[in-house]
C-alpha cells in the first residue's frame, strides 16, 4: 500500500518538475534575449538603415530588415488570403455530401503544413529560375506565400466549421445562392479571419529558411518587387555570424526586436481567439 | 436570377481550381525536385548517394550519409528528451492540474510555438553552446567546443514542446470519463490509472504525435544549423560535431550554382526531406484522423 501511495507522489512530482521546465523554457529563452540583448538596443537599430561600415561596428540600423520583413510577410499574408479565403470556403460550403474527398483535402493542407520551409524555400527557388526571376522582394513573396497557404487554410476552416449549420440552412432556405451563404458565414468569422491573418503573418515573419533563396539581402529599403529586400531574421544570423563583437550584440538586439514583434502578435491571436470562442452563438 | 445563379457557378469554379491548384502543390514540389534531382541521381544512383560519405562537391563525390546520420542524431536526441517531458506535462495538464492553473500554463506553451526559428539559435548559441561547453562536455570529453549534435538536440527539443504537448493533451482529452471513473471505482491510485488506462487508450495518439515531431525536428533549418558545428562527418558520440540536411542546403545555396551538379546535389537533399515528412505526416495524420472518427462514433 504504501509503495502505491510512494509511486503516486513520485510521479506527481515529476509531471509537475516537467510542467515547470516545458513552460520556463519559454522563460529561459525570452530571458536569455532580452538580458543580452537589452544593453545593444537603441534608436537607431529601429530608425536607420545601415550605414557605411555596419559591419564592422560602425553606426546604422536594420530598419532595411525590419521593413523588408513587413513587406515580405504582410505580401505572403495578403496573397495567402486570397486563395485560402475561395478554398476554405469551398471545402466547407461547395463539397456537402463530399465528406470523404473534402477530409482527403484537408489532410493535404495539414501535410502540407508539416512540409518544413527549407522545402518551400528550395522549391520557390525552383521557381523563380524557372520564370528568370532573380532574388528579390517578389521571389521571397512566392515562395512566403507558399508557406502560409497551409496556415492560413487551416486556420480558416477551423473558424467557418464553428459556424452553426442552422445559420447556412436558414439562409440558404431563404433562397440565398452558396455564394451568398458565403457572404453571410464569412461576416459571421470575421474575429477569425483575423486570428487567420495574425497567425499567418507571425509564422511568415519569423521564417528564414524560405527567404534564404528567395528575397536576397541588401543594405537599402526595395522600392520596387523586382529589388532584393534584407528581412530581420536573416540579418539576426548575419550579424551574429560577424567576429567584431559590436556587430553580434547588434545580432541580439535584432533579435530581442524580433521577438517583441512575434511575441505582440501571438499575444494579439491569442485574446482574438478567446473573444472569439465567448462570442460564439 | 439567373445572374445570381450564373455568378454562384463561377465562382464555384474558380474556387476549385483554387482548391486543386493549392492541393497540387504537394505534387508539384515533389516533382519539381526529383525533377531537379535526375542528373545526380542518374549519374550516382540512390544507393550510392545515400550510403558514401564523401562530401566533395568539387571533384563530383556526394556522399549524403554523414548529413543523413547528423539528422538522425540530432531528431533522436531531441526526442528523446521532448517526449518523456511533454507526455509528463501534457498528463500533468490535463489529470492534475486545477483549472486555475491550466488557465496560466495553456498561453505559454502558445507563445512558445511564436517564437521564430532564428531566435532559438540565437538562444542556443548564447545559452545551450556554453552550458555544454563549460558544465556538461567536461566531465564526459576533453575537450568540447560545445557546438554538437547534442546542441542541436536539445534546441530542436525546446522547439518540438508546444507542437508535442498539445497533440497529446488534445489525444488525453478524448479519452471517456467513464474509463478513468471505472478505475478509480475499483481502487486505483490516479497513476496507476494513468499508467494502465489512459497511456494504453492515448498509444496511437502517442505515437502520432512522436511521428509529426520527428518529421518536425528532420526539417529544422537555422536553429540547427546554428549550434550543431556543421562538419561533414558522421558524428559518433553526442559531442561531436553534425551536420544534418536542411544545414547543408541552407548553407550552400550561394555557392550551388558555380559548381556543376551542386545545385542538383543540394535539390536531391531537398528530395530526400520532402519524402521522409511527407510519409511521416501521412502515417501520423492517417492515425490521428482514425482516432477523431472513433471519437465522433
Amino acid at each position: 500500500m504504501r509503495k502505491r501511495k510512494f509511486e503516486e507522489l513520485f510521479f506527481r512530482v515529476l509531471m509537475i518538475l516537467a510542467t515547470i521546465i516545458v513552460s520556463g523554457s519559454f522563460f529561459l529563452i525570452v530571458g536569455t534575449i532580452f538580458f543580452k540583448g537589452l544593453p545593444y538596443m537603441n534608436w537607431d537599430m529601429i530608425t536607420k538603415t545601415p550605414g557605411g561600415g555596419f559591419y564592422i561596428g560602425k553606426e546604422g540600423g536594420i530598419l532595411n530588415a525590419i521593413i523588408g520583413s513587413f513587406y515580405v510577410a504582410g505580401g505572403a499574408t495578403v496573397l495567402g488570403l486570397i486563395i485560402s479565403i475561395p478554398v476554405a470556403i469551398f471545402i466547407n460550403l461547395y463539397m456537402d455530401g463530399k465528406r470523404l474527398l473534402s477530409n482527403t483535402i484537408r489532410m493535404a493542407f495539414d501535410v502540407l503544413f508539416g512540409i518544413p520551409s527549407i522545402v518551400y524555400g528550395a522549391f520557390g527557388f525552383l521557381i523563380m529560375v524557372y520564370f528568370g526571376i532573380r532574388a528579390s522582394l517578389l521571389g521571397g513573396i512566392i515562395a512566403v506565400t507558399l508557406l502560409v497557404i497551409p496556415i492560413l487554410v487551416r486556420t480558416l476552416d477551423e473558424v467557418i466549421r464553428t459556424v452553426p449549420f442552422e445559420l447556412r440552412d436558414a439562409t440558404l432556405s431563404l433562397g440565398a445562392t452558396r455564394l451568398e451563404t458565403a457572404k453571410v458565414v464569412l461576416r459571421q468569422i470575421r474575429p477569425g479571419i483575423f486570428t487567420a491573418i495574425l497567425l499567418s503573418f507571425g509564422r511568415a515573419i519569423g521564417d528564414v529558411a524560405s527567404v534564404l533563396f528567395t528575397a536576397g539581402f541588401s543594405d537599402n529599403i526595395p522600392t520596387s518587387l523586382h529589388e532584393p529586400a534584407a528581412t530581420l531574421p536573416l540579418a539576426i544570423f548575419f550579424q551574429l555570424g560577424s567576429p567584431v563583437e559590436e556587430v553580434q550584440g547588434r545580432g541580439y538586439a535584432s533579435a530581442l526586436i524580433l521577438t517583441i514583434i512575434v511575441l505582440i502578435i501571438t499575444v494579439l491571436a491569442d485574446i482574438l481567439i478567446k473573444k472569439f470562442s465567448k462570442h460564439k452563438i | 436570377m439567373n445572374f445570381r445563379l450564373l455568378k454562384d457557378k463561377i465562382l464555384s469554379k474558380l474556387m476549385l481550381v483554387f482548391t486543386l491548384a493549392s492541393v497540387s502543390l504537394l505534387l508539384v514540389i515533389g516533382i519539381g525536385l526529383y525533377y531537379k534531382s535526375i542528373p545526380i541521381i542518374q549519374r550516382l544512383g540512390w544507393t550510392e548517394l545515400i550510403t558514401t560519405s564523401v562530401w566533395k562537391p568539387l571533384k563530383g563525390l556526394f556522399g549524403f550519409f554523414p548529413f543523413i546520420m547528423g539528422t538522425l542524431w540530432v531528431t533522436a536526441i531531441a526526442i528523446i528528451i521532448a517526449l518523456p517531458l511533454c507526455l509528463l506535462t501534457a498528463l500533468y495538464i490535463v489529470e492534475y492540474a486545477p483549472a486555475r492553473i491550466k488557465r496560466i500554463l495553456t498561453p505559454f506553451v502558445n507563445l512558445l510555438s511564436g517564437i521564430p526559428p532564428v531566435i532559438f539559435g540565437v538562444w542556443g548559441v548564447l545559452f545551450i553552446i556554453p552550458l555544454i561547453q563549460v558544465h556538461i562536455a567536461p566531465h564526459f570529453v576533453e575537450f568540447s567546443t560545445g557546438y554538437s549534435v547534442l546542441a542541436g538536440g536539445i534546441v530542436l527539443a525546446v522547439m518540438i514542446f508546444p507542437l508535442i504537448v498539445s497533440i497529446i493533451s488534445e489525444v488525453l482529452r478524448t479519452i471517456p470519463q467513464e474509463l478513468k471513473d471505472a478505475s478509480l471505482a475499483l481502487g486505483a491510485t490516479k497513476w496507476e490509472t494513468i499508467k494502465k488506462v489512459i497511456l494504453r487508450k492515448a498509444l496511437p495518439g502517442i505515437v502520432a504525435a512522436t511521428v509529426l515531431a520527428i518529421s518536425r525536428a528532420f526539417g529544422e533549418t537555422i536553429a540547427v544549423l546554428m549550434v550543431c558545428g556543421n562538419n561533414a562527418i558522421v558524428p559518433h558520440s553526442v559531442f561531436d560535431t553534425g551536420y544534418p540536411l536542411p544545414a547543408l542546403i541552407a548553407n550552400n545555396y550561394g555557392e550551388m550554382l558555380s559548381i556543376p551538379s551542386y545545385d542538383s546535389a543540394l535539390m536531391f537533399a531537398a528530395l530526400l526531406l520532402f519524402i521522409i515528412i511527407l510519409l511521416f505526416n501521412i502515417i501520423s495524420r492517417v492515425i490521428l484522423a482514425r482516432l477523431e472518427r472513433r471519437l465522433a462514433a
